[in-house]
C-alpha cells in the first residue's frame, strides 16, 4: 500500500521537474517559476476539499453507473478487423519510409 | 483602416432563420441549399477577419452536399429533416481530410482520416457543413483566449469574450455565420459562451451522444452539443446526433425521446427547483435580476418553484480540476511528435522529441492542466488529490439525484457574469477557473442541461439560464427553456 502524502506542503521545484519528466514535457528555465506560482496557487485552493469526511464514500470514476443507462461496458469480440488505410495516415507522419513512423535513436551507443 | 471604418459591434449580431422557415423554402424550391450555403461563405467572410470564428472551410464538401439536397427537392423526394441546413463544427471534432487543429499549434496540419459520429449522422440528415470553428486549445478555456490561432470576439460587442471553450461555435450562430452548430462541453464549455453570447446551448447527458471523433480532454466529462438560435431547433439537432454507438462504449442504449416534440408541450405543472447556493455572494447583481425574471416567468407559465439544497456546490470547482486535468493529462500524452502533428526539429534523442514537441506544441494553459494532473495522479499524491475528487464527485452526484426527486428541473445562473473584457482573467488562472462555478457540477454529475437566453444587462450583455434535468431527461429541459424562450424576458 503505497504511503499517501496528503494535500500538505509547497510544490518544490523538484517536484515540478519530477513532474516534467512524468509528463515529457520539458520545461524552458522561464516557464518553471511560474509553473511553480500557478501550481502551489490551484494545489492551495483544491486543499479544500479535505474539509469534507469522505472515508466511507466509493469513488465515482463512471458516471453511467448513476444514469441506468443499459449497454455500459460492452466489449466488442476478439476478431481482427481491417485497421487505418496507411496510404491515408502516413502522409500525415512527420517523418516515415512510408511503413514506420521514423524516430531519432531511442538508445545511446 | 480608418476608425470611422470599424464597424459597431451591431453590425455583427444577426439571427439565423428557423429550421422550419429555412426547410419550407428548400423543400419548395424556393431557395437551394446551394445557395443557402454561398450565403453563409460571403457572410464568413465579410465578418470573419473580425470575429476569427472560422479556422477552416470546408467548401467542397458543401457544396456537394447542397448539391443532392437540391437534387432530392427539385425530385420532390421527401427531404431529411436537416436538409440544407448550413452548420458549423467545432475544432476539435474530426471531418475526414479537413484541418483539425483542436485550436492547437501541436495539430497543425493534421487532417483526420476519418469523421466524428455526431458529423456523419448530421450529413446523413442532410446538414451541409461549412467548416471548423475556433476554440480554446483542447477545449481547455471559459473565454477561447487560449486558442493558438487568435481569441474569438463576441459579435454583440467585439472588445468582449465570447466565451469558452466553444467560443466559435457560440459566436457563429450570434453572428448568423452558421444556422447552428456543434460545440463540446465538458467542465461547461457549451452552457457559458451560449450564455455569453446569446443563443441556445445544449449540454447532453453523458454518454448521450457518441463521442467517437472528439479530440478528448477528459473522458468521463466530455460531451458533443449543439447550439441554435432557438430552443425547438437546438432540440431538433440533438435529436439527429444522439443514440448509442457502437465505436463508443461509453455511449448510451437509452432510447432517443423525439426531442423537439417534447420542447412543444407546455411547461405548466413542472416543479421547478432553485438553489441557494448558486444565488449567493459572488454572483453579478444584473445578473440575478435577469434570471429572477425568468423563474418568475415559469411560475406564470404554471410552473410550482421551490427552494432545493445543493451544499456541496462549493467543492465542485477543485473536484472538476482534479479529475478534469489528471484525465486530460492521460488523453493528451498522445501528442508526442511521433505520428502526426508537430515535432520538434533537432532533437538528438527520442525522449527530447517527445518533451521539445511538446513545449514548443502546447500552449501554457493545456501545459498548467497536464501538469496538475500528472502532480495528481502521481505516486503519494493519488489517494490524496484524484481519489478523494472522485470520492466528492458522488456527492455531488447524489445530491442532484436527491434533489430530483422533489423536482423536476433546476434553474441557476450559467456564470457569475456575463461577458468579460479580453484580456481581463487572462493574468490569473485561478479566477478564470471560478468561473466555472455554475457549470462544472452538471458536468461532474452527468446529468443534462439547456442553457436559454434570460434577458440583457443594462450594458446589453446577453444573460443565460441555465435549466438542469435528470439523466435522459433532455426532454422536460426543453420543456422549461422553451416557455422561459416564449417569456422574451
Amino acid at each position: 500500500m503505497r504511503e499517501g502524502r496528503g494535500m500538505a506542503g509547497k510544490v518544490t521545484v523538484e517536484d515540478v521537474e519530477r513532474v516534467a519528466e512524468l509528463a515529457h514535457l520539458e520545461l524552458a528555465p522561464e516557464e518553471t517559476g511560474r509553473m511553480l506560482r500557478d501550481l502551489n496557487a490551484i494545489l492551495d485552493y483544491v486543499a479544500e476539499l479535505n474539509e469534507l469526511d469522505t472515508a466511507d464514500v466509493e469513488p465515482l470514476t463512471q458516471v453511467s453507473e448513476l444514469g441506468g443507462a443499459a449497454g455500459f461496458n460492452e466489449l466488442r469480440g476478439d476478431v481482427l478487423e481491417p485497421s487505418l488505410d496507411r496510404a491515408v495516415v502516413m502522409p500525415q507522419a512527420p517523418e516515415t519510409d512510408q511503413v514506420f513512423f521514423k524516430v531519432p535513436k531511442v538508445i545511446e551507443r | 483602416m480608418l476608425l470611422s471604418e470599424a464597424k459597431t459591434a451591431e453590425t455583427y449580431v444577426e439571427k439565423p432563420k428557423t429550421f422550419a422557415a429555412l426547410r419550407e423554402k428548400i423543400a419548395s424550391g424556393q431557395v437551394k441549399a446551394a445557395d443557402l450555403a454561398g450565403e453563409y461563405y460571403e457572410r464568413i467572410e465579410k465578418k470573419n477577419p473580425q470575429l476569427n470564428v472560422y479556422l477552416s472551410l470546408t467548401k467542397e464538401r458543401a457544396f456537394a452536399q447542397a448539391s443532392k439536397i437540391d437534387a432530392m427537392a427539385a425530385n420532390g423526394d421527401p427531404l431529411p429533416v436537416l436538409a440544407g441546413i448550413s452548420l458549423g463544427i467545432k475544432d476539435v471534432l474530426a471531418m475526414q481530410g479537413a484541418p483539425s487543429t483542436a485550436g492547437s499549434k501541436i495539430l497543425q496540419g493534421y487532417r483526420p482520416p476519418y469523421d466524428c459520429t455526431a458529423v456523419t449522422r448530421l450529413e446523413a440528415a442532410g446538414a451541409v457543413l461549412l467548416g471548423k470553428l475556433n476554440c480554446d486549445e483542447f477545449a481547455m478555456g471559459s473565454s477561447t483566449e487560449n486558442s493558438a490561432y487568435g481569441p474569438v470576439r463576441n459579435p454583440v460587442d467585439i472588445e468582449r469574450v465570447p466565451g469558452g471553450s466553444s467560443g466559435g461555435s457560440a459566436a457563429a450562430v450570434a453572428a448568423n455565420m452558421a444556422v447552428a452548430t456543434l460545440g463540446s462541453d465538458t467542465g461547461g464549455s457549451i452552457r457559458q459562451p451560449a450564455s455569453f453570447c446569446g443563443v441556445v446551448g445544449v449540454l447532453p447527458t453523458y454518454g448521450r451522444v457518441s463521442r467517437y471523433g472528439l479530440i478528448a480532454f477528459a473522458s468521463s466529462l466530455d460531451r458533443i452539443g449543439p447550439f441554435a438560435a432557438n430552443v425547438r431547433d437546438a432540440a431538433t439537432v440533438l435529436g439527429v446526433i444522439a443514440g448509442h454507438d457502437p465505436k463508443d462504449a461509453t455511449s448510451s442504449q437509452a432510447p432517443v425521446d423525439d426531442y423537439a416534440a417534447e420542447s412543444d408541450k407546455p411547461a405548466k405543472g413542472l416543479r421547478i427547483g432553485v438553489p441557494g447556493e448558486y444565488f449567493a455572494q459572488g454572483l453579478d447583481a444584473e445578473v440575478r435580476a435577469a434570471i429572477e425574471k425568468g423563474i418568475d416567468a415559469l411560475r406564470a407559465a404554471g410552473c410550482t418553484v421551490k427552494p432545493v439544497a445543493l451544499p456541496h456546490t462549493r467543492y465542485a470547482v477543485p473536484t472538476y480540476y482534479l479529475v478534469a486535468t489528471a484525465e486530460a493529462s492521460a488523453n493528451l500524452a498522445r501528442f508526442d511528435g511521433v505520428r502526426y502533428g508537430y515535432r520538434s526539429p533537432n532533437s538528438a534523442t527520442l525522449s527530447d522529441m517527445y518533451s521539445h514537441s511538446r513545449d514548443e506544441g502546447f500552449g501554457a494553459e493545456v501545459k498548467r492542466r497536464i501538469f496538475l494532473g500528472t502532480y495528481a495522479l502521481s505516486a503519494g499524491y493519488y489517494d490524496a488529490y484524484y481519489l478523494k475528487a472522485l470520492k466528492v464527485r458522488r456527492l455531488l452526484a447524489e445530491e442532484f439525484l436527491r434533489a430530483f426527486a422533489e423536482v423536476d428541473a433546476i434553474v441557476t445562473p450559467t456564470s457569475p457574469f456575463p461577458a468579460f473584457k479580453l484580456g481581463e482573467k487572462t493574468g490569473d488562472p485561478l479566477a478564470m477557473y471560478l468561473a466555472d462555478i455554475y457549470t462544472v457540477t452538471a458536468s461532474l454529475a452527468g446529468i443534462c442541461g439547456v442553457v436559454v437566453p434570460c434577458g440583457k444587462t443594462k450594458a446589453g450583455l446577453p444573460v443565460g439560464m441555465q435549466v438542469l434535468a435528470s439523466h435522459f431527461r433532455e426532454g422536460t429541459a426543453f420543456r422549461v427553456a422553451r416557455a422561459v424562450e416564449a417569456a422574451e424576458i
